[in-house]
């Protein structure tokens, strides 16, 4: 995955510093922001010993979906290399579960959910913000109570306002709750808040209104924010269990994690297969964030996400 | 998209004459603008928390199905069944335990590794995005990946063997102990980069001429992290374990995954989510003692906020 690595910085180790610059290097080192080769080489030691505990099982779960069936899967001493690399288990998954239309379901409530998190959260946040009104302490504060409301503790209600709706067992129904999460709204709030309020006088004064205040002059300044409500929404929606596990009970319902614990559950013993499957449901997520994850961290630095 | 009728013209204008407050935005829209703004979110919030929140009380009350059909109120029934419910005195063991050993980790590991990454050295961008990896990967992948590594014949028991340092296999999914350590263990290797990066975020705040300042005075790396670190994260730290904590009550997916749905051997490892998640559903489900469990649920996850709360105000001077 090379879109990973930062482009604007160099993927190399810079050259240990010519001897004639020795004196000043070390004077500089006492001072925090400049590092010593010994202290840089630590770190990269450090750094690959922490890469492995983080990403070492999902190559061990790939390895092992790439092996065929006559090769051991249990040896004491892990083989991380297939013998044979073969895509024989993923075909095996596609003729034992509908995968790609668990895919389609799960896209299709992933895209709702980014859908519905970046319209209104944006409407909300900008207008508790930027518009001065009325009951907007009172908006508010009911945004920041419902965050310390566990989201398990009203899955039930929910469940029964969906089958009340008729929704139970459908995709919408899987779909409607996520649409909207009071954090994003207070994320939105916390960017627009942080623009200066001059650049609206300006957009008054021109006789903007509203609406064009929010789509012309502040959307813009928080797209990084956006960004990552976006990113967190589509994966939230594409990694749930709980709730689907609860609202859908037909297959051809099925979003891509029920499917998968369905899977597990039919063909508990033959772990190519499942490790197979789980890899379907992991890569698709993992390039979508190594595409994104520039936004990701700049939308963090830009002070989308603060205690 | 209807947001396009919201662009009435601005009645209220620039308030150029009145004197301002501090607090809050001008005043330059009507009445009626800011609410159609708000509209969705709050009837979203409305019919998805705050009606539910509602509604699981008064559920609580009754013995409401899954499928339907009548409802009886039945007074406090649900309720005194929960205290004789050994499944529930065993959940609320498990999170206890699961909290205890999930704190300590979980709020030290995440900042050395937050220090770790901290400074911009090349390929740091593609270090921190791998450290983040497991935090977007689902709960479900991520058990069936342990699953498969601390089966009988897994990763772990085989490695563990060949070194000596077991004799037989540990039986990490069907003992009740280490289920509910396996399930630590994967919820602190997945938690990692998500508080790495709570923490990274408190310490971009920290001024780089206070740690110079520190350095001229002479003070060691262990010394700096004392004196001008540990103080930066304080805020973060306290929300971060606060954090961990209605985490640890919250365990579903990994526990369930991990043991087919069964937690353990008579369901002994099971957690709260899984009680409630178990009475949702099928012919034998009962909502109102589910929602029982979810108001008692509610009231747990609470008391570490109320900490946090508490602490927040003795600390902050």
């Amino acid at each position: 995955m090379s879109p990973v690595t930062d482009q604007k910085t160099p993927a190399v180790v810079p050259p240990a510093p010519a001897p004639p610059e020795k004196k000043t290097r070390r004077r500089q080192s006492k001072v925090f922001g400049s590092v010593t080769r010994r202290e840089l080489v630590l770190r990269y030691v450090l750094l690959v010993l922490v890469l492995l505990i983080s990403i070492g099982p999902f190559l061990w779960q790939l390895s092992t979906s790439l092996k065929s069936t006559g090769e051991d899967i249990y040896t004491r001493i892990p083989q991380l290399w297939p013998s044979e690399p073969t895509l024989d288990n993923y075909t095996r998954v596609m003729d034992a579960i509908p995968v790609l239309s668990f895919i389609g379901n799960s896209l299709f409530v992933a895209a709702l959910a980014v859908a519905g998190n970046v319209v209104f959260s944006t409407l909300a946040g900008f207008a508790l913000a930027r518009l001065r009104f009325r009951g907007r302490k009172i908006a508010l504060g009911l945004f920041l109570a419902t965050l310390i409301l566990p989201g398990e503790a009203t899955i039930i209600a929910n469940f029964v306002t969906i089958r009340n709706l008729n929704l139970a067992d459908t995709l919408l129904g899987v779909a409607l709750p996520g649409m909207i999460a009071a954090l994003n709204v207070l994320l939105m709030y916390n960017a627009f808040r942080q623009l200066p309020g001059e650049i609206d006088q300006a957009a008054v004064i021109d006789g903007a209104n509203a609406f064009q205040r929010f789509w012309n002059v502040s959307l813009p300044s928080v797209r990084g924010t956006v960004a990552v409500i976006a990113i967190f929404s589509f994966i939230g929606a594409w990694d749930d269990f709980l709730w689907p596990l609860i609202v859908l009970t037909s297959p051809d319902q099925f979003t891509l994690t029920i499917g998968l614990q369905y899977l597990s559950g039919t063909f508990a013993n033959d772990q190519r297969m499942i490790a197979a499957g789980s890899m379907i449901a992991f890569i698709p997520i993992a390039i979508v964030f190594a595409t994104l994850q520039r936004h990701f961290f700049k939308g963090i630095e830009e002070g989308g996400v603060k205690g | 998209m209807t947001v396009t009728d919201v662009s009435a013209p601005a009645a209220g204008g620039p308030t150029s004459g009145r004197p301002r407050r501090d607090t809050g935005p001008t005043r330059t829209t009507g009445r009626i603008t800011p609410w159609l703004f708000l509209a969705p979110a709050l009837g979203w919030l409305m019919v998805f928390s705050i009606w539910p929140s509602l509604n699981t009380v008064r559920m609580a009350f009754t013995n409401a199905k899954p499928l339907g059909g009548t409802e009886k109120y039945v007074g406090f029934e649900n309720f005194s069944l929960i205290l004789r419910d050994d499944q529930v005195v065993n959940a609320l063991v498990n999170s206890v335990v699961f909290m205890l050993v999930c704190l300590p980790l979980l709020t030290v590991l995440p900042l050395l590794i937050a220090l770790l990454v901290e400074k911009k050295i090349p390929g740091i961008t593609f270090f921190r995005t791998a450290f983040y990896t497991p935090v977007i990967a689902s709960a479900v992948v991520v058990a069936l990946i342990w699953t498969f590594m601390l089966d009988d014949r897994g990763l772990v028991n085989g490695l563990a063997q060949e070194l000596s340092i077991i004799q037989g296999p540990l039986p990490f999914l069907t003992d009740r102990w280490l289920i509910v350590l396996s399930a630590v263990s994967l919820t602190v290797w997945k938690g990692l980069g998500y508080y790495m990066i709570i923490y990274l975020a408190a310490l971009g705040n920290v001024g780089k001429d206070l740690h110079e300042a520190a350095a001229m005075d002479g003070a060691g790396a262990v010394r700096r992290f004392s004196v001008v670190t540990l103080p930066a994260v304080r805020g973060a730290m306290l929300l971060i374990a606060v954090l961990v904590c209605v985490a640890a009550l919250r365990v579903f997916s990994e526990v369930f995954i991990m043991t087919g749905g069964t937690g353990g051997a008579g369901g002994e490892a099971m957690t709260m989510v899984m009680l409630i998640q178990q009475y949702s559903r099928g012919f034998t489900g009962d909502l109102g003692y589910a929602s029982a469990l979810s108001i008692l649920m509610f009231f747990i996850t609470l008391v570490p906020l109320l900490l946090l709360g508490k602490l927040n105000g003795k600390g902050g001077e």
